[in-house]
């Protein structure tokens, strides 16, 4: 079980942007962590993982997996670590995402030797590529990631981060990139493997549709903070988060005669440049003087749904 | 890939073709009568009707062009005016101390110039990095002959642990011993073009770095030095390998400075010397065996290229 607590993900002699992200992710289960550009989920992701790029750093807070502290190990120092959980991630762009000048049997081959370094690394991979249905496996191994479609390599990519059996998978917008077909194909097999090998899925995109036919529960992030957690079908019926609301209230409606689609007022905040109090309330139409200035409380809904607001959208919701 | 070897010796020959032309074509663009052009207005009528009569010049000028790669084919690139004998010959007598200072210097651009660009990137920012980075700007801007003066002055003819100038073949006394005359110029010579590819190594190596799939290999869990061995040093060295064939044409022209300056019996000082004596079937001979050459290394560049990139092939 991966438990994060409270994470701050901060630029070096700049501004936080993740500013205190907490949840938990059951295995089996997929979380998928909603919210625009900016927002802070990617980061969030390689905060996890280990994988921040130069210049930011994992200031606050506490990632366990399965009781191990994970917090500021990379990839590889927790591979040699005793009993500590393993974790793998499946990044947005597979076009970019695999070496180009190095064959795919040789790039997954690489991750099994990390992982399982006494077994014979070629049939392993062959049975990775299996469980992510590449057809033809055997040939696929020996071509260059130039030689496949986007979804076969996104396939790779899933093949090379279930090398290390883990106990979490991230998939940081994996299908973003891909056909719509190709999309719900890859979709399909996360759900299926998460299923399959009881293993956590923390699912990253900004696409509602993706999140109403994958995942188990949701939370939404805005300017560095979850605003909203709950499970997917509460969050579709009755969102806590004026910003929840206003984000499904964008959703195409076959049903409706405006031909233009809802948007939100306004930009989402920078991270430089974040309000006081809640940092959606020049967008909300619910804000008052309250909403513009100190703390913002935690209300809680049914069936474990919380939010981050003084006005939420359902009245039964307490603090 | 014998596709692609076919393609890209095709394309080398056609550069031949139409740089035989321009060789061959220089000589007559120069104003005036190019036998005087090279005889000078001193010559005696009957040397004047001779050099016409042994460079065909009473023929049409396709007509000597194809006399003249027809000869060049053969082995035959005329004679040298100065020296009277064939300029094959005036080149061969060049081209050991022309090929081992390329080779040397070659050798220590590329001992000097990839491993410190690869340290340096590693260490981006560091001291380290710093300092190698400012000497390399350094050692970039500093023209060759200046480099080759102050190491003749230091380690010639003040501590005098090296030669400073001339070669002896090392086929006569001395044997390989006679490297340590080439050792001031090729370093003199390699300087600056080290100094650019440690800077390319260097670049390339902190673009290939930011790749999404440098990222995906961290993820992997293997080790820091296998992700740089592995994932970014082979990426980078693409760049290196295809700047080693414009090293090699900096090399060419920056050599004839560096063996007039050491007075070494190279190609390059018997050019400045034969453009000197007008001696142009030598220049002409020298150029063209020149651009063969650079078409040859550059055909290898492309080569060892489409071997370390599997997608070049399908470009």
């Amino acid at each position: 079980m991966l438990n994060v607590d409270d994470i701050v993900v901060s630029v070096q002699g700049g501004p936080d942007i993740v500013r205190g992200v907490s949840f938990r992710i059951e295995p089996g289960e997929i979380l998928g962590l909603v919210g625009e550009s900016g927002s802070g989920k990617s980061m969030t992701s390689l905060a996890l993982m280990g994988l921040l790029p130069p210049g930011l750093a994992l200031t606050g807070g506490r990632v366990t997996l399965d009781g191990a502290d994970i917090t500021h190990l990379a990839p590889h120092q927790r591979v040699r670590r005793e009993g500590c959980g393993k974790m793998a991630m499946v990044f947005q762009e597979p076009m970019t995402s695999l070496n180009p000048v190095l064959r795919i049997a040789e790039q997954i081959e690489e991750a099994v030797r990390v992982h399982d370094p006494d077994i014979d690394p070629g049939p392993r991979a062959r049975e990775l590529l299996d469980m992510v249905r590449i057809p033809d496996a055997a040939h696929q191994l020996r071509a260059f990631p130039h030689e496949l479609s986007g979804g076969m390599r996104q396939r790779v990519m899933i093949a090379i981060a279930l090398a290390c059996r883990p106990q979490v998978l991230i998939a940081d917008e994996p299908t973003t990139a891909l056909d719509v077909t190709v999309q719900l194909q890859v979709l399909g097999l996360i759900r299926d493997l998460c299923d399959r090998l009881d293993m956590g899925v923390l699912f990253i995109t900004h696409d509602l549709g993706v999140v109403a036919q994958l995942v188990d529960r949701v939370a939404v992030m805005y300017a560095g903070k979850l605003v909203e957690t709950a499970d997917v079908g509460p969050l579709f019926r009755a969102p806590l988060h004026p910003y929840t609301g206003a984000l499904m209230a964008c959703l195409p409606d076959p049903e409706s005669d405006d031909p233009l689609l809802a948007t939100i007022p306004g930009s989402a905040p920078r991270p430089i440049a974040i309000p006081p109090g809640c940092p959606f309330s020049p967008r909300c139409a619910r804000a008052t003087d309250l909403c513009r200035s100190g703390p913002v409380p935690l209300v809680h809904g049914a069936a474990g749904q919380t939010a981050l607001c003084h006005f939420p959208l359902t009245e039964r919701a307490t603090a | 890939m014998g596709r692609y070897f076919l393609k890209r010796t095709g394309a080398a020959i056609i550069t031949l073709i139409a740089a035989s032309i321009i060789i061959f074509g220089f000589i007559h663009l120069i104003p005036g009568d190019p036998v005087y052009v090279m005889l000078g207005d001193g010559a005696t009528p009957e040397q004047v009707a001779l050099l016409r009569d042994r460079l065909g010049l009473d023929e049409p000028l396709v007509v000597q062009y194809l006399i003249w790669v027809g000869n060049a084919l053969q082995g035959d690139l005329g004679q040298s005016i100065f020296f009277e004998t064939p300029v094959t010959q005036v080149i061969r007598e060049g081209a050991e101390t022309s090929i081992l200072l390329a080779t040397i210097t070659m050798i220590w651009i590329v001992v000097i110039g990839v491993p410190i660009g690869i340290l340096s990137a590693i260490r981006q920012g560091s001291w380290i990095d710093q300092g190698l980075s400012g000497l390399a700007m350094l050692m970039a801007s500093v023209p060759t002959f200046w480099v080759g003066l102050y190491l003749i002055l230091i380690f010639a003819a003040g501590l005098g642990w090296f030669p400073s100038s001339g070669y002896p073949s090392i086929f006569e006394e001395g044997g390989l011993s006679n490297l340590r005359y080439l050792l001031l110029p090729s370093i003199a010579l390699a300087a600056p073009n080290a100094a650019l590819i440690l800077r390319l190594t260097r670049a390339s190596m902190l673009d290939v770095a930011r790749e999404d799939y440098v990222r995906t290999a961290r993820a992997k869990g293997i080790r820091p030095y296998r992700v740089v061995l592995r994932h970014i040093l082979r990426n980078a060295l693409l760049a290196v390998v295809s700047a080693f064939g414009f090293t090699f044409a900096a090399l060419i022209s920056e050599a004839v400075v560096t063996e007039t300056v050491f007075a070494l019996p190279g190609i390059g000082r018997t050019v400045v010397q034969s453009i000197m004596r007008r001696d142009y079937p030598v220049i002409q001979g020298v150029i063209l065996i020149t651009v063969c050459l650079y078409l040859v290394i550059n055909l290898l560049v492309d080569l060892s290229y489409r071997l370390l990139d599997p997608r070049v092939e399908l470009e």
